[in-house]
Parts: structure tokens; C-alpha cells; sequence
């Protein structure tokens, strides 16, 4: 307003160009047009290309037959099945490896912090050669080390080592007899879900009671009661309705039960051990990042060790741990691609590997490759942010 | 690594702007670096590999040098890109190398869908296994059930399939990046047998702890022309690789080779031998050559007997037999059209 009474002599307005709502503008549309151009010229360039010398292109090549053979799927895969099932069973073996290394990489990590934060100078000790060796090895090579020494110490298929006539162990693999679920299973599976709300309903009756009386009440112990006695008892009860396969040396090696193979123990060791060390240093720098005047106050407030740990540390060590946390995920499973170097089925060895390479079709392949573990990661990460919100410190 | 490189290639081919493929093009920029850059196997022993001093060998680099001989005078001049099976025909596509010499099989899919082209055949080879003595087996129909360790994005992953689909006996893959992996994997007892080309299985086997404790058995389950690779649309490039090659098996069928190639170029009245090292007929002319191209191979590098038996043959470790590498008139298949 001020601007408007000055005497005209002043410009009442700025040039165009230099008002910032009119440049912001021109440069933002300037760069989308670039972009646009980059990305246009570059697909018809690549077509162009293609095209000129004779290579094919498109996606027909996922409805031809694949002609090769699967190590391992878990779902089900012949020979005569298409490219596009071949980049099914890829991407299950490789969501499969990611989500137990993630499980078994969080386990190791939490229980080697722990060990790293003890008061115990000797297992705080190890537990630190063992962050610092196998933070620093290449993954890759650690890969390798695994699947030869566990390859060089297992005995033949014929003289595997014996566990109670139902688990054997041998370079093809570890066997475990395999479940066969028979008419009666239902009953356990509804004992199941049963077991499973009324746990949810135990847990709130005691908070609701803490609440009102201040009594504890022992729910860890009370569900884990209730989840395991419900079942067994459905399944004695419905006459023991799971038979086992129980797996035979036939020929050159086991038939039946399931098995995991070696390749896969190899690439799951290694991604878990060498990604927990990770793990590990970022939740001890979460746990130290809270300060230690809470503990003080926890202690003088008559908190016990535990509930210290469990109610005043962890809360708040979360929102330092989590987005680091969210990252290990996501190299864990992009590490998962190097399971090529052993022979493990994963995506990039069956999708990016052979059926690359039996099409030719290299730009497409490899493109769907990468959507893929965008996909992967960018789920990984919306979870792990929603996680973070809900443990992120409320403000009032 | 693996991914990196394909991922690379591919960018490459995204991005190779004045792409168009003329005639002639590999040819003046192979003139114009002064080299051939030829993609080879990471190591096979008598197919492609280093020796003690770090020369690459083998039957397949000798195509290479072949071709350099022709063009340079002078069989050195081939730089040398190791490639996995996988990584191939992207290196080839892409232009990251100019003859792909890589003990290829040569398929129609291969030869219509990738826009490359095979200039010919320098072994003739056939898909075979190997076992352990200690299995006691004797022959691949007793492998009914067994695992078999190969080599990821080879033809030997389909034939192994196709075999075993056709005799309905079962078979577990574990497939290997390279193949002294999938040699190391057989060694450790990871699978019953090793399949790969029969050629391949006689080099990895000197390759175990314990060769005398394995045996390559009879069976030959597909046939497999292994042959050097060009980007499909430069024919100038296509006949000089495929011509190199045709001039080694031609001089071995008029009895030319390293030895005596300088006496018999004095002496001759023989008018093939004469057509052959450049003093009569068309010469090098129509592939834009030196008259005396295929003298550079012969002196240079030998005639196709000679390269045979000093990477594969009797002169070699691995001691394989001529078989159907041997000449048209002497049993085998191998056959060059005339030089004239």
C-alpha cells in the first residue's frame, strides 16, 4: 500500500523479469521442457537404433517359452512356462532372501547392540571385532567365503549327515521333512485365529486395568500361553490331522520334504551377518543419542533396569534408529542382486541373466529389472516412514 | 558388476547418437584406433586365456589376430575385452567391441533377433558332461535325478533341459556366472555332473584339484558351431572376418602354413596357392585389402591345422582329436568356399 501513494516517479511496478513468481515460473517450465526433450530423444533415438540394426524390440519375447530350468521356486515352474514366469519366480526368490535377511539382520543386530552396550568388557569387546570385521569385508566376498566353506565341509548326498532319520544335511542342501496338510487341519487353523484375538483382548483388559488400578498383569506371558496351547490342543484334538514328508536318498540324492539349498543359506548368512553389523552400530547410536539424565530420572523415579530400557530409552532411541534402520533395509535387498555370484535364482540371475541373455533383449530387461527393485524399495520405505511417524515425538 | 556392466551397455545404446550402420564403418574406425578391440571368454583354457606373461592365447583369440593380419599386417594389433556369457551380445550391440570371438554357438535366434551376424565356424562342437569317477556312472542316461552345475546365458542351459524333457528323466540346474565358478562349484561337490560344450569340459577338467578323479562322458547331446560375431549391417566388416577365417582353413587344404609359405611363394606354379597369397586374381581388393592380406595371416598366425593343434590339439594340454574338426577331405567337416 505503501508503494501505491509514492509520487509516480517511482516505477510503481518491477520489470517482468524481475519479479520472482514470473522467473520462478519461466525457469520451472524451462526445465520440464528440457526434461521432456532429454527423455523424448533418448526413447526414439534408442528405437531408432534398435531398429536400424536389427534388433527386436517390445515386450512380446515375456510370452515365449523359456526352455531353461529353476534351482528353486516357490512357486510352481517348468520348463515350458514363459519369460514372463521366469520373472516371477526371479522376483519371489528375491523377496523371499530380502524378507529373511531383514528378519535375521534385525535379530542379529538388536542382540549384537546389546552385546556392543554391555557392561561385560569381554562381550562388549567381541561383540565390537565382530561389527568392525564384517562392517568392513566387501559383501561380495563374504558371499563367496560362506558358500565355499559351507560347500567343502558337507559331506556327499550319500554320506549325509543324519539327524533322527528326518534332517539331513549335504552339499545339495539341508532337507526338512515337509508338512502335508490333511482334511481335518481346518480346526487348528480357526484355534489359530482364536488364540490370536484373544490375545489382542487380553492385552486390553490389562492396560484398561493398569489404567484404572495401577495392577500389572503378566500379558507376555499369558499370550504366549494362550498362542501355543490353543493350537496343540485343536490339533490333538481334531486326531493329529499333518501328515510329514519325510525326505528319502533316491538316486543321486533326496527326494521329497522341502530343501533349502545351499546357495541360499550362503547368500542369507552372508547379507544377514554383514547388514547387522550395521544394524547394530545404528541402534547403539540411537540408544546413546538419548541423554543419560533420562536414566537418572528413570532410576530415581524407582524404575527397574528394564522397564528403564524398555518405557524410557527405546522410545525415544526409535526416532534416531528408524530412518537409519529404513536404509539397511533397503541395501540389504539391493544387495540381494549379488546373489548371481553363487547361483542363487534371485531376479538378477534368472530375469537380468539368463533370459537376458537367451532374448537379447537388454534394454527391456534390464528396465523392468530396475522397476522392480524401485518397486521393492520405495515399499520398503513408505512402511518405514509410516513406522517413523507413529513413533516420532508428539509435540503439544 | 554384472548388472553395472549391462546397465552401461545399455546406456551406451541409448546414447550412440549418429548410429546409423553404413557399410565400411567398423572397418575405418578399427583403421582409424589402429586396433581391433575383440571380445574373448574370461578363460577357457585353449579357446581364450592369458599365459604366464600375460598374452591372451587360444583358438578363438587367433581369429581375432587373423583379422588384425589382414588389415594391419601385423596380428598384434587386437586389444582384448574378457566377457561373460551374459555380457556378450550387449558388448557386441553396443559397439563396445568389433568381432565377438567367444566360443558363440551359432543359433537362428541368436543370428535373426539380435542384429548380429556369424562369419563362419572355427570349432565344431558338440554338448557334453562330466562326472566323477567316484559316482560310477557311465553313460548320461544314468544321470536320471542328478544336479548339474552350468554356466548362466549359454545354449548348454536349453539343451540340458531339452535332453532331459526328451528321455523324461529329471534334473536340477545350478547356474554359475562364469564358468571357473561353475567349475569351482563341481569341484566342491555341489552337483553331480558339469555340462558344458565337450571342448570346454577336457579344458576345465586340467583345470581340478584331482583331473585323473573325473571323466568327460560319450554322450553328445546337440550340436554346437562355435564361430566369431559382427554387428549385423556392415557387410565390409562381415567379409574380412569371415574371409580370414576361410583363409586359414583354405591354406591348410593346399598344404600352406607358417613354415613354408616364403619357399612356396618363390616356387609355386600351383594357381590356387597363388590366388591365395595375392599374385593372381582378385586379391584383396573387394574386402579393401592389402594383396598380400592373407599372407600376414598365414606367416602371422598359421593356417587353421596349425592354430588347431597348438591351442587344442597335440601341441596343446588339452589334446583334443581333430574328429569333425578335421578337413572336408580328411574325414571332418570343416570346409572353406575356393579363393578365386
Amino acid at each position: 500500500m505503501a508503494v501505491e501513494q509514492q509520487p509516480s516517479s517511482a516505477p510503481a511496478k518491477a520489470a517482468l523479469w524481475r519479479r520472482p513468481v514470473f522467473r520462478s515460473t519461466v525457469f520451472q517450465v524451462l526445465l520440464v521442457l528440457v526434461i521432456v526433450y532429454v527423455g523424448n530423444s533418448l526413447l526414439s533415438n534408442t528405437l531408432h537404433n534398435l531398429h536400424q540394426r536389427g534388433i527386436s524390440t517390445g515386450f512380446d519375447f515375456l510370452s515365449n517359452a523359456a526352455g531353461f530350468g529353476i534351482v528353486q521356486s516357490l512357486i510352481d515352474y517348468q520348463e515350458t512356462d514363459t519369460f514372463a514366469r521366469t520373472f516371477l519366480v526371479g522376483l519371489v526368490n528375491t523377496l523371499l532372501v530380502s524378507f529373511l535377511g531383514i528378519l535375521f539382520a534385525t535379530v542379529i543386530g538388536f542382540i549384537m547392540d546389546v552385546a556392543r552396550l554391555s557392561k561385560n568388557w569381554l562381550i562388549a569387546k567381541l561383540a565390537m571385532v565382530y561389527i568392525e570385521t564384517f562392517r568392513n569385508i566387501p559383501l561380495l566376498l563374504q558371499i563367496l567365503f560362506w558358500y565355499f566353506i559351507v560347500l567343502n565341509k558337507l559331506p556327499l548326498p550319500r554320506q549325509s549327515m543324519n539327524l533322527a532319520d528326518v534332517f539331513f544335511i549335504n552339499k545339495r542342501g539341508l532337507y526338512l521333512p515337509s508338512p502335508i496338510f490333511e482334511s481335518g487341519f481346518w480346526v487348528v487353523g480357526v484355534a489359530i485365529l482364536v488364540a490370536i484375538v484373544a490375545v489382542i483382548f487380553i492385552a486390553r483388559w490389562a492396560r484398561a486395568r493398569q489404567e484404572r488400578t495401577g495392577e500389572q498383569f503378566h500379558t507376555v506371558y499369558a499370550s504366549l500361553a494362550v498362542l501355543f496351547s490353543l493350537p496343540v490342543l485343536a490339533y490333538f484334538a481334531a486326531g493329529s490331522p499333518v501328515g510329514w514328508e519325510i525326505p528319502e536318498l533316491k538316486g543321486f540324492n533326496f527326494k521329497g520334504g522341502f530343501v533349502v539349498i545351499p546357495e541360499l543359506a550362503a547368500l542369507l548368512l552372508a547379507l544377514s551377518v554383514y547388514t547387522a553389523a550395521f544394524i547394530a552400530e545404528a541402534v547403539r547410536s540411537g540408544i546413546l543419542a538419548v541423554s543419560h539424565g533420562q536414566t537418572e530420572a528413570a532410576y530415581a523415579l524407582g524404575l527397574r533396569p528394564g522397564p528403564t530400557l524398555r518405557l524410557v530409552i527405546i522410545p525415544q532411541a526409535l526416532r534416531v534408529i528408524i530412518p537409519q534402520l529404513t536404509s539397511q533395509y533397503l541395501n540389504l535387498t539391493k544387495n540381494s542382486s549379488l546373489a548371481t555370484a553363487v547361483g542363487y535364482p534371485d531376479l538378477v540371475s534368472v530375469f537380468a541373466g539368463t533370459t537376458l541373455n537367451q532374448t537379447g533383449q537388454a534394454i527391456e530387461v534390464i528396465a523392468m529389472t530396475m522397476a522392480v527393485y524401485l518397486t521393492i524399495s520405495l515399499t520398503i520405505s513408505l512402511l518405514m516412514n509410516w513406522y517413523n511417524k507413529k513413533k516420532q515425538l508428539v509435540e503439544r | 558388476m554384472k548388472k553395472l556392466f549391462a546397465l552401461t551397455s545399455a546406456i551406451a545404446l541409448l546414447t550412440s547418437v549418429s548410429s546409423a550402420v553404413y557399410a565400411g564403418v567398423t572397418l575405418d574406425a578399427v583403421k582409424k584406433k589402429g586396433f581391433i578391440q575383440c571380445g574373448v571368454n574370461t578363460g577357457v583354457p585353449g579357446f581364450a586365456g592369458t599365459d604366464d606373461k600375460g598374452t591372451w592365447k587360444g583358438i578363438d583369440v587367433d581369429v581375432c589376430r587373423a583379422a588384425a593380419a589382414a588389415i594391419f599386417g601385423d596380428a598384434s594389433k587386437v586389444q582384448y575385452t574378457p566377457l561373460t556369457a551374459k555380457e556378450r551380445f550387449t558388448a557386441l550391440q553396443s559397439g563396445e567391441i568389433d568381432i565377438l570371438s567367444r566360443n558363440t554357438t551359432w543359433t537362428l535366434t541368436r543370428d535373426t533377433s539380435l542384429g548380429l551376424n556369424f562369419a563362419g565356424v572355427n570349432y565344431y562342437d558338440g554338448q557334453g558332461f562330466m562326472v566323477k569317477k567316484s559316482l560310477g556312472v557311465s553313460s548320461a542316461k544314468e544321470l536320471d535325478g542328478a544336479s548339474f552345475c552350468i554356466q548362466a546365458g549359454t545354449t548348454t542351459e536349453l539343451n540340458l533341459t531339452d535332453y532331459f524333457r526328451a528321455n523324461n528323466m529329471a534334473y536340477t540346474p545350478i547356474t554359475f556366472d562364469t564358468s571357473p565358478e561353475t567349475a569351482a562349484a563341481f569341484d566342491a561337490g555341489r552337483c553331480d555332473a558339469l555340462t558344458s560344450d565337450q571342448s570346454q569340459l577336457y579344458a576345465l577338467r586340467i583345470q581340478l584339484k584331482d583331473p585323473e578323479g573325473a571323466v568327460v562322458l560319450p554322450e553328445i547331446i546337440s550340436k554346437e558351431p562355435l564361430g566369431p560375431v559382427v554387428r549385423q549391417g556392415d557387410d565390409e566388416w562381415f567379409n574380412i572376418v569371415r574371409w580370414s577365417l576361410y583363409a586359414m582353413i583354405n591354406a591348410e587344404e593346399l598344404g600352406v602354413s607358417s613354415a613354408n609359405i616364403d619357399e612356396l611363394a618363390a616356387s609355386t606354379k600351383d594357381p590356387n596357392i597363388l590366388r591365395l597369397l595375392g599374385q593372381e586374381g582378385i586379391k584383396g581388393k573387394g574386402m579393401g585389402l592389402e594383396d598380400n592380406w592373407a599372407v600376414n595371416i598365414i606367416k602371422q598366425v598359421g593356417n587353421y591345422g596349425e592354430i588347431f593343434e597348438r591351442n587344442v590339439g597335440q601341441d596343446s594340454p588339452l589334446k583334443i582329436a581333430r574328429g569333425i574338426n578335421a578337413l572336408w577331405n580328411k574325414g571332418g567337416i570343416q570346409y572353406a568356399p575356393p579363393i578365386r
